[in-house]
């Protein structure tokens, strides 16, 4: 390609001087791939989602799931998405910033759902994240515990645990920790 | 008398190529003592990266009858570098890799000229990147590759009749290493995959459940995943884990040393730390010589044409005995990145509304609900509801407008598609060219610039 160089070259040293700078946002991959699973949601009734920085900022936004049966009805839980310019090669960060008493979910708001880390696949997409976060309302699940003493309340004495998320959600303490009201 | 001996020995293997005709060699190849001074004078190459494959690729190319070199890397020297990135001494630690590198290899090398860039790559204007005549690579992450790749990739354009325009192609040439394996690949945007073709290649991270982490750890690797996903955050409320802080790993070492014990695990390392929280894979020093070695060969084959060029991907593994293997990958030819997308001629004046329906008439797009996004900006998105309602108010403007008065740029589209009569998604890359915008408009703007 040495003449092909040759003559760019040539026209570089004279556009040197005559050059404006082009400062482009680069949208990557990530970014076309993340537009088309928004534009493509299908969100329940039970779920909401933000976008707090505006409507040309994807990569960061906020699902409120309000589970409409089982344990959690009637609370309000607010999750953030964080997406890598590498998505869907990465799956997106996902933190619970509500304060929740739940087996699968820490008191840092990590969460625990198996398409988050060890099974995610780029096939998946923002939509099936949002239906698992759902369904850890509806199915809190003892045997993955973040949260080993709601895990073991629910798997011995599942009595004591509606009522202890009963107690957090509506703003209390469980054991020694205060839950805010997210009802 | 004693310079032009030093020459010709620096040379002697270099014009066995350069000098001699050939039956494999590369379209347009001239063989002569004048190439040899074209590749001096002509070339610009720009190695992104000075790490363990960028000591070697500066080295090499230096060596390889290149002058006009410039290097960009935005980190610093650690003493864990000292064992491969040879061109780093003791008393480096702490400076910046791009800077001592350049300055070693011209110390080393007479003539060679290596201009070095301490900065992030994102931080480089469109200009900076489009200046070079190749761009060879030695990186270790899969982003920025990435963006390299899409970055080249911006500047190829294609004619009316979908070809690459040789002149916009920017040609990479892409090396990588992991322990024993490595690759060597050429990438000529338009007319070999792009990385974004085969991202495919890469495995996903191996990520361990996070309830394994907190409730049943079995390895050394789950107790630090522990104190780096769990204990940080717990303890340090708020404070973000910063993996290039001793101190912070340090801390993950120590607390994943004490889960480690109450649960009886053997293996917790300070390094076996660092390594997994930074995802690292022990870097051999002659897997990088070889992978580079390969890519400063390509380049000089791509600049030369003194050889036709790998066909396209070269795997090495050294790991048992030694095993390499050229494949010739294909292009995706819906690309987002390199792809040449379809071709739209507009007049100015239609408006955003006017253009999605036209999108559904579109006898190759066929494309209906669609959501347009244009280098970053949300024009129209369909759903959800929020998003609808703080696009709508740009349907009635003019499409030209929301552009930025560009008369020719890629806009892309998300929609649905009839595909055997079943409805399936699509994101498509549109070329979006306004008629009857003059094309000094074009030339204004950018005299407009200077």
């Amino acid at each position: 390609m040495i003449k092909l160089f040759k003559v760019k070259e040539k026209q570089r040293e004279l556009a040197e001087n005559a050059n404006g700078k082009t400062l482009v946002k680069k949208q990557s991959a990530g970014e076309l791939r993340l537009h088309r699973d928004i534009s493509e949601l299908n969100l329940q009734k039970t779920c909401t989602i933000a976008f707090p920085n505006g409507k040309d900022d994807l990569m960061n936004f906020e699902v409120t799931v309000r589970p409409d049966e089982g344990y959690y009805l009637g609370g309000t839980f607010m999750f953030t998405f964080q997406v890598s310019p590498m998505y869907p090669h990465e799956a997106p960060k996902v933190k619970c910033k509500t304060k929740v008493y739940h087996p699968n979910i820490d008191l840092e708001g990590n969460v625990c759902l198996n398409i988050l880390r060890e099974d995610w696949k780029p096939v998946l997409n923002i939509n099936t994240i949002i239906y698992g976060l759902f369904h850890l309302f509806t199915q809190p699940n003892y045997e993955d515990p973040l949260n080993h003493d709601a895990a073991a309340v629910l798997r011995d004495n599942p009595k004591m645990f509606e009522s202890n998320v009963r107690r957090a959600m509506s703003g209390g303490y469980v054991g020694q920790t205060l839950f805010p009201r997210c009802m | 008398m004693v310079e032009s001996t030093v020459q010709q020995s620096r040379s002697r293997d270099l014009d066995k190529l350069l000098l001699r005709p050939g039956n494999l060699v590369g379209p347009n190849f001239e063989p002569g003592p004048g190439l040899r001074e074209d590749l001096k004078e002509y070339v610009r190459v720009l190695v992104v990266g000075a790490g363990g494959l960028g000591c070697e690729l500066l080295k090499d190319l230096a060596l390889s009858g290149f002058r006009e070199i410039e290097v960009i890397d935005m980190d610093r020297i650690e003493v864990s570098n000292l064992n491969r990135q040879f061109l780093f001494r003791l008393e480096d630690v702490g400076k910046p890799k791009a800077e001592v590198a350049a300055r070693r290899v011209m110390q080393r090398v007479a003539g060679v000229n290596i201009v070095p860039h301490f900065c992030r790559i994102e931080d480089k204007e469109l200009d900076f990147y489009s200046n070079f005549s190749i761009i060879a690579l030695g990186l270790d992450s899969i982003e920025a590759r990435s963006y390299i790749n899409s970055v080249a990739c911006s500047f190829l354009e294609y004619d009316a009749d979908d070809k690459p325009q040789e002149e916009t192609v920017k040609p990479m040439v892409d090396g990588g290493t992991e322990g024993f394996q490595g690759h060597a690949r050429v990438i000529m945007p338009g007319i070999t995959p792009c990385f974004e073709c085969t991202i495919w290649l890469f495995p996903p991270q191996v990520k361990f459940p996070l309830c394994t982490l907190a409730e049943t750890p079995r390895t050394a690797a789950h107790c630090i995943e522990y104190a780096h996903l769990i204990k940080w955050d717990e303890v340090h409320s708020g404070e973000a884990f910063d993996p290039d802080d001793p101190e912070h790993m340090k801390w993950v070492y120590d607390e994943a040393n004490k889960r480690a014990e109450l649960f009886g695990i053997p293996g917790v390392t300070l390094s076996l730390t660092q390594g997994v929280v930074k995802n690292i894979i022990p870097a051999i020093a002659s897997t990088n010589a070889i992978i580079s070695a390969a890519c400063a060969l390509e380049t000089l084959k791509i600049a030369s044409g003194c050889s036709k060029t790998l066909s396209n991907y070269l795997t090495y593994n050294g790991a048992e005995g030694l095993h390499t293997k050229v494949t010739e990958f294909v292009r995706d030819k819906d690309c987002l990145v390199c792809g040449p997308g379809v071709l739209i001629e507009l007049d100015a004046s239609v408006t955003l509304q006017k253009f999605i329906e036209l999108l559904e008439e579109h006898p190759k797009l066929l494309l209906s609900k669609a959501s347009i996004a244009h280098r970053g900006k949300n024009l129209y998105m369909q759903a959800p509801p929020v998003l609808e309602e703080m696009t709508r108010s740009n349907l009635s403007k003019s499409l030209y407008d929301l552009m930025g008065k560009i008369p020719k740029d890629v806009v892309h589209a998300t929609g649905t598609t009839n595909k055997n009569d079943k409805k399936t998604s699509v994101l498509r890359k549109l070329r979006v060219v306004f008629k009857g915008v003059d094309e000094i408009t074009d030339m204004e703007t950018a005299a407009g610039g200077a």
